[in-house]
């Protein structure tokens, strides 16, 4: 009698404990893994809008996952063992791309999911086509490759270079230079500094005559160039004065330059855009995608990219945010200046062809690597 | 253990108490069965026991260990994609007399319209897409580009001008009506073939109920097709299709993509449409399949991979080589040493072997390179001068030196442990037979060093074999390994065959040394210690 009436009282509480879970479910999940870069990024991300969203929501826990490197492979490894355990992955626009195609990665509505501006304008104009390069793509700062020099070259006879073309130009600038170990950007720069012109580069490019150009450019400086795998790489090389030319992301220069006072300048001519932003993955409950989606909204409005720059030197993807790019939240330097979005800075920039790259990239990949192997 | 459990037990067991003889019959165990039986069951059940012991070891192994592996393996073959994604395209293509020197016919373009309409609602299209471009440059963004386009091709003439004929074949609820009658089906395959996958298609990637959605442009594209192949089945509205103003299909994937006429890619696609390829093996020497079908070399321009197995190959026997070079002298010392003075010089050795290999690694570039330390001491000693500093690191000469460093723990200790075991007085044992210190070791101690040589040389080859974080951090470009391209096509390139087939390879090239080796030097002459 007695052990029934407790039965019947615990499967009771049990029966009433999980309708009450399943109806708080229903509306937001409250953990979140959100996946970035690690390093001095995430933290912009934490202090620019995790930590701020999690003062609104106490109840919210957040787990950091540093795998945005691997961030495809991995998630084409979850999605096959049927168990996706992330919430939010930050990629860049070219990984965005690939995991869109794959059906990795769900496609989003700018104008539903993502806020307006402050002013009104919806928030596919306000990031506008050149940052909204894949149906699954929120983007969220762009950053830029861009060369930084050792301003303290002795051959040089005080010469400074101002132009793309004068990391291939040995005779006034000689020494070693760094250049990423992949075609991307390297082929785009030999051709321009052979003579094509921004928009006709990946017409160029396309054809076996334009990179048999770009690789023959940059033959002539292959034997003083060391090959970088890693953004931590040029900084360093340029900071132990290995090299004298280095391209990375322009926020490692940043570091290099303004935060840690090294003789580096910095030259933004011909830098090559590129974005990083959100995707998230297909597949989520629908619990977890409510939270993502509440945590989204907010953290992309026109504030929190605003505020994002204030902890590192990457420019806001919104047009709205711009205007309120603050001051380096530690050394209180007006960063404006620092933004490869700055129109001083953006004069000459390049923007890559994500599309085009998609298609060329394991041509171009296995022929870079067999030149550089020669 | 196993090997007690295992070894048969020996003679006297025939003596055993209860045993005996019977005349002309087997000898029997006390219960009376024949003792060979019981013997035999007596030996299952070790045999049993010992399994049972070992089968949960084995069985984490074949899950987590073989099974994954061989998972990853049969990527290198594996090619369902094609024909799964474009079932129908792969058949009509198979009857197809065009290729290869013409686009194939208008049947090829209308099955490539059902199967890239449904491919495209799947979003499915765009993987087929990075697969086909491994082996053709653009086919990523044709496809791409064309399952954006398919949806809004100029087929809703056919819908519009059935409708307008028979307007019941707007009603979803008829077509499911005439879909579900045999005959119907059967004098019309085309059309049934499409109401099919449409209905499976709102279902699935829609979660819409067909009965209540309008029926897509393939269905009455497939219908016009049937019907104006002259069936006329009964019970199916009698419409006549010979007024209709029809649309090459063929024309439309040609608007909105040219290269869709040109047979080079279809040729691509009906090579690769079986289940089963040998593309990425191919690749993974340096070959690839030629327009007719057979193998031929990529063009030099695009060959890496025999060069980076080659390199490989000589990189780690060189790394081997300088390993035993270094490792030797230091085992010995460490074996002849006072056991006080040998454990201080132990920890030494094992010092680095705790330390974190990015650690190390990050320190040989502080050494190594132009501006780093060996440079700077040399050229304060003036002996290279401050204008040829020498090239260390990002090349073939940095991987060796820190891939030495890194391995050289795991020559040392199996040496080690083989020269402990040498008796000191088999040295004295020689020398008071006349031999000088030299004759002495290299007639007594080398020869009894060797299987410890054998050891550690296996472990740094194969551990070296398959290192990657080192050479990428200081080979630059010349002293990369195979390894690399695999992580590379792993985590960036996604080219996930690829990977696995110079994984193959490189799998089955340690097995054919080990083999090698078994066969010249024995595994029998390898010792770990004792």
């Amino acid at each position: 009698m007695n052990i029934t009436r407790l039965l019947t009282a615990t499967t009771a509480l049990v029966a009433s404990a999980t309708v009450a879970g399943a109806e708080s479910h229903v509306e937001m999940a409250n953990e979140m893994t959100i996946v970035s870069w690690g390093g001095a990024y995430q933290q912009s991300q934490l202090k620019a809008y995790v930590e701020p969203y999690l003062e609104m929501h106490p109840e919210v826990t957040v787990t950091w996952d540093e795998s945005s490197a691997e961030a495809v492979a991995k998630l084409r490894a979850q999605n096959e063992a049927g168990n996706v355990t992330w919430d939010l992955v930050d990629a860049t626009a070219a990984d965005a791309m690939r995991l869109c195609d794959e059906g990795l990665a769900m496609e989003i509505d700018p104008d539903e999911d993502l806020a307006p501006a402050p002013d009104g304008t919806p928030a596919s104009e306000d990031f506008g086509e050149e940052m909204l390069v894949s149906d699954c793509f929120i983007p969220q700062i762009a950053y830029s490759y861009t060369f930084g020099y050792r301003n303290d070259v002795a051959e040089w006879n005080g010469k400074e270079p101002d132009s793309i073309c004068d990391v291939f130009d040995l005779e006034n600038f000689p020494g070693t230079r760094s250049l990423e170990k992949r075609p991307h950007n390297n082929l785009e720069w030999a051709l321009i500094c052979d003579g094509v012109a921004y928009e006709d580069v990946y017409d160029v490019l396309e054809t076996e005559e334009g990179q048999d150009r770009a690789f023959a450019k940059l033959d002539t400086i292959k034997d003083e160039t060391i090959w970088w795998s890693s953004g931590a790489d040029t900084p360093q090389l340029l900071a132990d004065g290995e090299v004298v030319f280095g391209s990375t992301y322009n926020g490692r220069l940043f570091s290099l330059i303004v935060e840690q006072d090294q003789p580096v300048n910095m030259m933004w001519d011909t830098q090559s855009y590129d974005l990083d932003g959100w995707i998230i993955p297909e597949g989520l409950d629908e619990a977890s995608l409510a939270r993502v989606k509440d945590f989204l909204y907010f953290a992309t409005d026109t504030q929190r990219l605003a505020d994002q720059a204030k902890y590192i030197s990457y420019g806001p993807a919104r047009k709205s945010s711009a205007p309120l790019v603050g001051e380096h939240a530690e050394l209180g330097i007006d960063m404006a200046p620092h933004m490869p979005t700055n129109p001083e800075n953006a004069k000459g920039a390049f923007v890559q062809n994500y599309e085009w790259w998609a298609d060329y990239r394991d041509d171009l990949d296995s022929k870079f690597q067999a030149w550089l192997a020669q | 253990m196993t090997d007690s459990a295992t070894t048969p037990p020996r003679q006297p067991m025939a003596a055993l108490p209860g045993g005996e003889v019977t005349e002309g019959g087997p000898m029997l165990a006390a219960d009376g069965r024949p003792l060979k039986h019981s013997l035999k069951r007596a030996l299952r059940r070790e045999k049993l026991r010992a399994f049972l012991l070992v089968s949960p070891l084995l069985i984490f192994i074949l899950v987590a260990f073989v099974a994954p592996i061989a998972d990853m393996l049969f990527r290198s073959v594996e090619n369902q994609i094609v024909s799964e994604t474009l079932p129908r395209t792969v058949v009509a293509l198979r009857e197809d007399q065009n290729l290869p020197e013409a686009a194939p016919g208008e049947p090829v373009y209308e099955a490539l319209y059902t199967d890239l309409f449904i491919a495209a609602e799947y979003k499915s299209h765009t993987r087929l897409g990075s697969r086909l471009n491994y082996e053709m440059t653009g086919l990523s963004s044709l496809f791409r580009g064309t399952g954006r386009d398919v949806g809004r091709f100029d087929t809703d003439i056919y819908t519009d001008q059935f409708v307008e004929a028979e307007p019941a074949l707007e009603d979803p609820v008829a077509w499911s009506n005439w879909m579900a009658d045999d005959e119907i089906r059967a004098a019309l395959p085309a059309t049934a073939d499409a109401w099919d996958a449409w209905v499976k298609l709102t279902v699935e990637a829609n979660e819409d109920d067909p009965l209540e959605e309008d029926v897509e442009d393939f269905v009455y594209t497939a219908l016009y097709r049937d019907l104006s192949n002259g069936a006329a089945p009964a019970g199916f509205p009698d419409v006549d299709v010979s007024g209709f103003e029809s649309v090459s299909i063929k024309a439309l994937f040609e608007e909105s993509d040219e290269d869709w006429v040109d047979p080079e890619i279809w040729q691509v696609i009906k090579t690769y449409s079986p289940a089963y390829t040998d593309g990425y093996f191919l690749n993974s020497v340096d070959m690839m399949n030629g327009p007719d079908g057979d193998a031929q070399w990529r063009p030099a321009d695009e060959q890496i991979y025999l060069k980076l197995f080659w390199r490989t190959m000589w990189m780690s026997l060189a790394i081997t080589f300088s390993c035993i070079l270094l490792g030797y002298p230091i085992a010995y010392l460490l074996s002849t040493l006072p056991l006080r003075s040998a454990n201080v010089l132990m920890i030494l050795v094992l010092l680095p072997f705790w330390t974190s290999l990015l650690v190390r690694t990050s320190a040989w570039k502080v050494l190594l390179q132009q501006q780093g330390v060996i440079n700077d001491t040399l050229v304060w000693l003036g002996i290279v001068s401050d204008a040829n500093r020498l090239a260390l690191i990002n090349n073939a000469t940095g991987t060796v030196i820190a891939m030495t460093h890194i391995l050289l723990p795991f020559m040392i200790l199996p040496l080690y442990s083989v020269m402990k075991t040498i008796p000191p007085s088999y040295m004295r044992a020689a020398k008071s037979m006349g031999a000088n210190d030299w004759t002495a070791f290299w007639r007594v101690w080398f020869p009894l060093s060797v299987p410890g040589i054998g050891a550690g040389s296996i472990l740094a080859f194969i551990l070296s074999i398959g290192y990657y974080i080192t050479p990428e951090i200081v080979g630059g470009t010349e002293g990369v390994f195979i390894s690399n391209r695999i992580a590379y096509h792993i985590s960036s390139s996604l080219n996930w065959g690829l990977a696995a087939a110079l994984g193959t390879i490189l799998l089955a090239l340690v097995l054919t040394l080990y083999w090698v080796y078994d066969r010249i030097v024995g595994i029998d002459n390898v010792k770990l210690g004792g």
